[in-house]
């Protein structure tokens, strides 16, 4: 029970230790993120250990010793630990990349901190329990990463960041009038009772603008496609690292994990909000891939893809049964391993041959063949080959819209799925697999270091072996909990109160 | 009037900030320490306490300042500002909850030392804004680009 603002705790401890000590001794920096990060990963572990065990899966943290709704609470049920785990453990992984890959960077300790910073507001966006609480904290995790975009200060990146920074100000700005109006028409900020009054009053007008509000805001964290103009900037102007942070859990934390506990657990889903959703979903995965074919900047490229596959996850979840929800949830988990995977490749690419151009590279397989064959198994997995994850849940998604009676949403789910086969297939192949005549390439110098090797490696064989998560015994369990607790709607309220007695 | 090359504003500006900056530093400091009873707090103290400095840099120019002040030593009061309200929250644990107000029930009304935890919070909250905005201004004025 206690454990449960230690995630708070130990990232914002570690980001202001980071900026007391990281100055004036170098290798502190490394060692405080990078053990903050273990414990963070351990912790989120432990919780899952430790909601399997309470009784009806869900805890409640009163902060300060005050009682809900009057004080903050934050809440830990089965979607938890899943987010937390998702979060954690691509945290980790790219902080132990960072370790090498920081090096070309001056002030790596002021990484450090912003990075921790952005640790703390999305584990904090995950665990609490009260509206306002999450605006704060996605306003801490959005504005260290308006920062962290432009860390390599060049002209490009100062340019995406200033974009990303008015566009993400726009949508924080929506999300809190949201939030305001909520109030004033609930008078309370904690979540769950927020969601009994809504019920209590029953539906009123003022429920729709909100939800085209948070839509809005949200949607534009996520990147849907109507609000997506920052992402194809901001991420590849962001370094390697932080453009798989932002990639793989930043805009699904900020996006998905806010949208989805607001319009399932608050609101409740209606018939209308889930059209608005599907239409959304639908944009994005086709203008995403669409666009993703005519790049050939390879950071630029994972980011329309990103946008595709985010479509992806916004649909799972919009249609709403629990084989479509659990789909989207573990599209999301997939989505977030190969996609940071791709994004750190991408940095060791940039890094060593020193373009991002697609078609200035070739024969990264040979050069390095650590790099090139995660590169391959990224690729392979969000093209959907089986039996990578990205395979089994995309079958999920197109079985559950035909399950839905939603053929044409399932068609579209294929097609897309068959774009994104085709622009990876046309611009990574060549870059992989492509021989030049007169290169030497075993004697190729400038090969990623072994921490470096050692977290892609990692992230691989977890794109291999997490369609093992839909075995039962093993995390189908897992899954299947997270999601109940979004297909059971507005029935949070309830747990949430029964827990506090 | 003036004498050439001497940094800052007129004598005029001098004397009157020579007059009133102790002034404005102690009604920060009264801001922030009345924070449980009057309006305000440590943001609003705190920002104070900075523009007591930022009114010293520019009537007598940005040496003066960063003497009394200086930008290493803002940055690290500012990380202490958040070291310190960190670990006043995790004090909260002796009483078994994360922010727990933890050695007073009840405040007394119109009593300075009263609140538990708020006074402190309110300190930590004045160092962690006042260094940070100083920060943020030095800044503004170190790295203005010159057209050499």
């Amino acid at each position: 029970m206690t454990v449960v603002p230690f995630f708070i705790i130990v990232s914002l401890g570690a980001a202001f230790l980071i900026s007391v000590f990281g100055k004036h001794y170098k290798r502190s920096s490394d060692y405080l993120a990078n053990s903050a990060c273990f414990i963070l990963l351990a912790l989120s572990l432990y919780t899952l250990n430790l909601i399997c065990k309470t009784p009806n899966h869900i805890l409640v943290y009163r902060v300060g010793g005050w009682i809900p709704p009057i004080g903050i609470s934050m809440v830990i049920d089965c979607l938890t630990p899943f987010m937390l785990i998702t979060v954690n453990l691509v945290a980790f992984l790219i902080a132990i990349y960072s370790i090498n890959y920081m090096e070309r960077y001056t002030d790596k300790w002021k990484f450090y901190t912003l990075f921790m910073l952005m640790l703390a507001g999305m584990n904090g966006i995950i665990i609490t329990g009260d509206i306002f609480n999450l605006f704060v904290f996605l306003e801490i995790a959005a504005i260290s990463s308006y920062a962290l975009v432009a860390f390599g200060t060049e002209a490009e990146e100062l340019e995406a960041s200033f974009k990303y920074a008015v566009m993400g100000s726009v949508g924080s700005s929506f999300i809190l009038l949201g939030i305001a109006i909520l109030y004033s028409y609930t008078s309370t900020l904690n979540m769950a009772d927020m969601a009994k009054a809504i019920t209590q009053k029953g539906p009123a007008k003022i429920l729709p603008f909100v939800s085209v509000l948070f839509l809005m805001g949200f949607g534009l964290k996520a990147a849907l496609v109507p609000f997506h103009a920052w992402l194809p900037d901001a991420h590849p102007s962001a370094p390697a690292p932080i453009s798989a942070m932002l990639s793989g859990v930043l805009i699904k934390v900020l996006g998905i994990y806010a949208l989805s506990r607001i319009f399932f657990n608050v609101f409740g889903m209606s018939q209308a909000v889930s059209r608005i959703f599907i239409i959304l979903a639908i944009a994005s995965m086709v203008v995403g891939s669409i666009l993703a074919f005519g790049q050939s900047d390879i950071k630029r490229l994972f980011a329309y893809s990103s946008i595709s596959q985010i479509g992806y996850i916004v649909l799972g979840l919009a249609i709403g049964t629990p084989l479509s929800i659990m789909g989207g949830l573990f599209h999301l988990f997939n989505h977030s391993i190969f996609k940071s995977l791709l994004f750190l490749n991408s940095g060791v690419i940039e890094h060593s041959i020193g373009t991002r151009d697609l078609k200035k590279m070739s024969g990264i397989l040979y050069k390095m063949p650590v790099t090139g064959y995660t590169t391959l198994i990224g690729a392979l997995s969000i093209c959907g080959i089986p039996p990578l994850g990205g395979f089994w849940s995309k079958l999920i998604i197109i079985f559950a819209c035909i399950q839905a009676n939603h053929p044409v949403l399932a068609l579209i789910a294929i097609f897309v799925s068959i774009l994104t086969l085709a622009y990876y297939f046309k611009a990574v192949t060549p870059a992989l697999f492509g021989r030049e005549d007169g290169q030497d390439y075993k004697s190729f110098r400038k090969k990623a270091s072994w921490a470096m090797n050692a977290s892609m490696i990692a992230l691989a064989t977890l794109s291999i072996i997490s369609g093992l998560m839909l075995v039962p015994n093993l995390g189908a369990g897992l899954l299947k909990d997270a999601t109940s607790v979004l297909a059971n709607g507005i029935s949070y309220a309830n747990l949430v109160f029964e827990a506090l007695k | 009037m003036k004498a050439k090359n001497e940094p800052g504003m007129t004598l005029i500006v001098k004397t009157i900030t020579r007059l009133t900056v102790g002034l404005i530093l102690l009604y920060g400091i009264y801001i922030v320490s009345h924070g449980h009873l009057s309006p305000g707090g440590g943001f609003a103290g705190g920002v104070i306490i900075a523009l007591s400095f930022v009114h010293l840099m520019l009537a007598f120019g940005k040496d003066v300042a960063l003497k009394k002040l200086s930008m290493s030593f803002a940055g690290l009061l500012e990380s202490m500002g958040a070291v310190m309200f960190l670990s006043i929250a995790l004090l909260g644990f002796m009483g078994g909850y994360f922010f727990l107000n933890f050695f007073s029930k009840k405040g007394l009304p119109f009593h300075l030392f009263s609140a538990g935890i708020i006074p402190f919070c309110n300190i930590a909250i004045c160092l962690k804004v006042g260094a940070g905005l100083f920060a943020i201004f030095v800044s503004l004025v170190l790295l203005y680009k010159t057209d050499e």
